[in-house]
């Protein structure tokens, strides 16, 4: 028994060293070839940091695209779903609460075009992405509040559509933060 | 503005079509997910096969790293252990892990690498932690981002997760030696099977797979919290660190411990649908390869492809309908007159998508990794039912090493039954299997009922009759949804537990006393009996003389033997169950149907 317990210290120790001091940081150090140096890439406008190329953040504005409802409000320093069951009757009137936002906002849209992504709150509280007909409700109030022409507008969501995964794979998916980028920079 | 909306219904007609489409890409990507683990794991099994049994493969250029980690720990490799010798190797170093741990946990907030300064852990919620990381279990209660330093997320966690998928590996090749040969009592040297287990699999795919996420954008530097200002103006402090070194192996060794709260529905923790896949096929291979490399290891390819056969099929009895429940979307929400074009999203993320959501929590409560990539508690009820049924089989592959010591326990049962049911001494693989080892084979599969369901209701109990006991988190305040669903939560809880699985209905309040305790003693007894049990057995049936096979001889490697085990695990599972789940997730799935 003895045996076992000196055995157990010492493979222990020999470990440690193996496994959390060698293996991370020579992934940490390979890590410093990939985009943004392994910290997490970061989106730069003007010299300033204006958030995390995969992280979402909160769009209210109208003249701006809308992320995904957040249980944490984009706290990306702690991420969170809502953990609402599917049969919670508070549950439900948000989800009322959030299609008549979308509604107010976006005159002349019919319920049945909203899909679900849209009054519903990610798994993360950080979803970076919105559903393209997610987009599609939205063109036409963007349009409206930049005064440009839907047309354009509808490019710039073409344009930073994800495909899927080598076009077979997966479902296709929006940037909510690059677009609106891209829309600020028209 | 008339044309405009008559042109944006024009559109949406067109896209109609664009998103059935989507649709398929969606399936597509679970089908090709599934045909890619089985390309992997399939050679890898042969591969273990070989390893274990000190033959020659590619990766012998590591024997000089091994024969330094010997030298070191002042192990002789040719020592040869029984049964017993290797059950005490095993708890001894997990002992040690345990007492090694708790202490970083109490004391990290005053010890270095902990540049977000996060706190140290209370007792309780140390207890639950150490434990459920010691028995490759992770169920977290606490968050990453805000509960663990980087040294234990380094030198504890992900240390843990190494080391617990490796003690169930080394175990499982015990059961490997043990009917290899005719009669056996030396079963090998447990430090070798799990040193080797670290050297030629764990460590070298687990780079892989941190490098893959580390270039799609999961980070890996030892950097602290960033702060931004948002395009809109708000300031938002961003959680980061040595993430993409603990995600490689938290799914290669079935772990399922996130590095960030969300788990891998974190962004920065799974990037990508590429990552989403390479997730998921990292969680499969080890469990599948197990089971061939059995085959492969005791000559009898015929019983691992049995084995694998019945395991699938259980698989897609559960994924089929889990897809379907998952796809229809949300009736309550269909009433609101939305469109779930492609399923209900409520704790899912776009990136992703409903299809591979569901397929990530059939493989996860299958295989004991327990780690998700959208919100447990916020599925359709009948896909809360099909996780829970898939944790309280817990056989079909299984974590990593374990799974396939919990499926030779219903072997054993079957044995026996179908012993009984022709009228012969029940044999398996020329062995005879006497009393001692049935009662071995029904205390641990009696145990889960009993931790499961006196779990719940010791939870249930509290929470009815003593509301207000002055806890972190009171009882009346533990649940997140009122009713049924309520009730699912608890039982989710120590049914995760009792697997070794982790995953959780997250709405549970569950950082306090109550649960720490119960779940870490339950997590602790569901880890270690259902280990030495398997292994007494393999080790008492080895040691016995072996009877040449004959015209009388039970085969189990059969197609009717197959369907008899089958029969076992839904017997087992229905009996022991149904009175549960039809108060949590059917009770629930009617009430939403009204």
């Amino acid at each position: 028994m003895k045996k076992y317990i000196i055995q157990s210290i010492r493979l222990t120790l020999v470990l440690i060293v193996l496994l959390c001091i060698i293996y991370p940081i020579s992934i940490a150090l390979a890590g410093k070839l990939s985009k943004g140096n392994g910290s997490g890439e970061k989106v730069i406008k003007n010299g300033k940091t204006i958030g995390y190329a995969l992280l979402g953040q909160s769009f209210t504005k109208p003249e701006y695209f809308w992320g995904r409802p957040s249980a944490v409000n984009y706290n990306a320093a702690g991420s969170a779903g809502s953990n609402k069951g599917p049969s919670n009757p508070d549950y439900l009137k948000d989800v009322q609460s959030r299609i008549d936002t979308i509604l107010k906002y976006n005159p002349g849209l019919k319920k049945s075009e909203i899909p679900a992504d849209m009054v519903t709150a990610s798994g993360s509280g950080l979803d970076p992405n919105i559903s393209e007909q997610g987009a599609a409700i939205q063109i036409v109030r963007v349009a409206k509040a930049r005064k440009i022409s839907e047309q354009k507008v509808k490019e710039l969501v073409a344009m930073n559509t994800i495909k899927p995964l080598i076009g077979l794979f997966g479902p296709s998916s929006i940037n909510v933060l690059k677009l609106n980028l891209a829309l600020d920079n028209l | 503005m008339e044309t405009s909306i008559t042109l944006r219904l024009l559109s949406f007609s067109t896209d109609y079509f664009h998103y059935k489409r989507k649709m398929n890409t969606e399936l597509t990507g679970i089908i090709a997910t599934f045909l890619l683990t089985l390309i992997i794991a399939i050679p890898l099994g042969k591969y273990l096969a070989k390893v274990f049994a000190g033959e020659k493969v590619w990766t012998d250029f590591l024997k000089p790293l091994e024969n330094i980690i010997y030298k070191l720990s002042g192990i002789n490799v040719k020592e040869q252990m029984n049964w017993k010798q290797q059950l005490k190797a095993l708890l001894t170093i997990n002992m040690l892990w345990l007492v090694y741990g708790f202490f970083i946990l109490i004391f990290q907030d005053k010890l270095p690498f902990n540049p977000d300064g996060n706190p140290g852990m209370t007792p309780d919620l140390a207890f639950n932690t150490i434990i459920s990381f010691v028995a490759n279990c992770n169920l977290q209660h606490y968050s990453g981002e805000s509960g663990v330093s980087y040294l234990t997320q380094q030198f504890v966690l992900m240390f843990l997760q190494f080391v617990s998928a490796a003690t169930g590996i080394a175990a499982a090749v015990v059961l490997f030696k043990a009917f290899r040969d005719k009669t056996a009592t030396q079963l090998g040297n447990f430090w070798e099977f799990f040193v080797k287990a670290i050297t030629r699999l764990l460590l070298p795919l687990s780079m892989v797979i941190a490098l893959i996420l580390t270039f799609n954008g999961t980070p890996a530097s030892y950097e602290g919290k960033d702060q931004f200002v948002s395009m809109q103006g708000d300031t938002v402090n961003v959680s980061r660190g040595p993430a993409a070194q603990m995600i490689a192996i938290k799914h290669l060794g079935t772990n399922g411990g996130g590095y960030f709260g969300a788990n891998s529905a974190h962004p920065l923790e799974n990037p990508s649908y590429l990552t989403n896949m390479v997730e998921m096929i990292a969680q499969t291979i080890i469990p599948i390869a197990m089971i061939i490399a059995f085959g492969y290891f005791i000559r009898r390819k015929k019983l691992a492809w049995t084995i694998f056969g019945v395991m699938t099929i259980g698989l897609l009895m559960l994924m089929i309908p889990t897809l379907t429940s998952e796809l229809g979307g949300n009736p309550a929400l269909a009433k609101m007159g939305i469109s779930q074009t492609t399923g209900a999203m409520e704790g899912k993320e776009v990136r992703f998508g409903p299809a591979a959501t569901a397929y990530w929590s059939t493989l996860t409560t299958v295989i004991s990794t327990g780690s998700v990539n959208g919100m447990h508690d916020s599925t359709m009820p009948l896909t809360g039912l099909w996780q829970l049924l898939a944790m309280m089989i817990n056989a079909i592959y299984g974590g990593c090493g374990v799974g396939l010591l919990n499926y030779f326990v219903y072997l054993i049962i079957a044995v026996f039954i179908s012993g009984l049911m022709v009228g012969r001494t029940p044999e398996f693989l020329g062995h005879k299997v006497e009393a001692r080892e049935i009662k071995i084979a029904a205390i641990v599969t009696l145990l889960s009922p009993f931790l499961i369901l006196a779990g719940t209701a010791i939870a249930t109990y509290v929470f009815t009759n003593h509301g207000d006991a002055a806890w972190a988190v009171q009882p009346k305040a533990w649940l997140n949804n009122p009713g049924f669903h309520g009730f699912s939560e608890m039982l989710y809880e120590v049914t995760s537990s009792n697997a070794n699985n982790g995953s959780g209905f997250e709405g549970l309040g569950d950082n306090n006393v109550f649960w720490n305790v119960l779940t870490g003693v339950i997590i602790f007894l569901g880890r270690f009996l259902p280990i030495i049990g398997p292994v007494a057995i393999a080790g008492l049936l080895a040691s016995k003389k072996f009877i040449p096979e004959s015209a009388g001889t039970l085969k189990t490697d059969t197609k009717t033997f197959a369907l008899m085990t089958f029969a076992v695990i839904l017997v087992l599972t229905a009996l022991s169950y149904f009175p549960a789940l039809a108060l949590g997730p059917l009770a629930e799935y009617f009430t939403i149907l009204k």
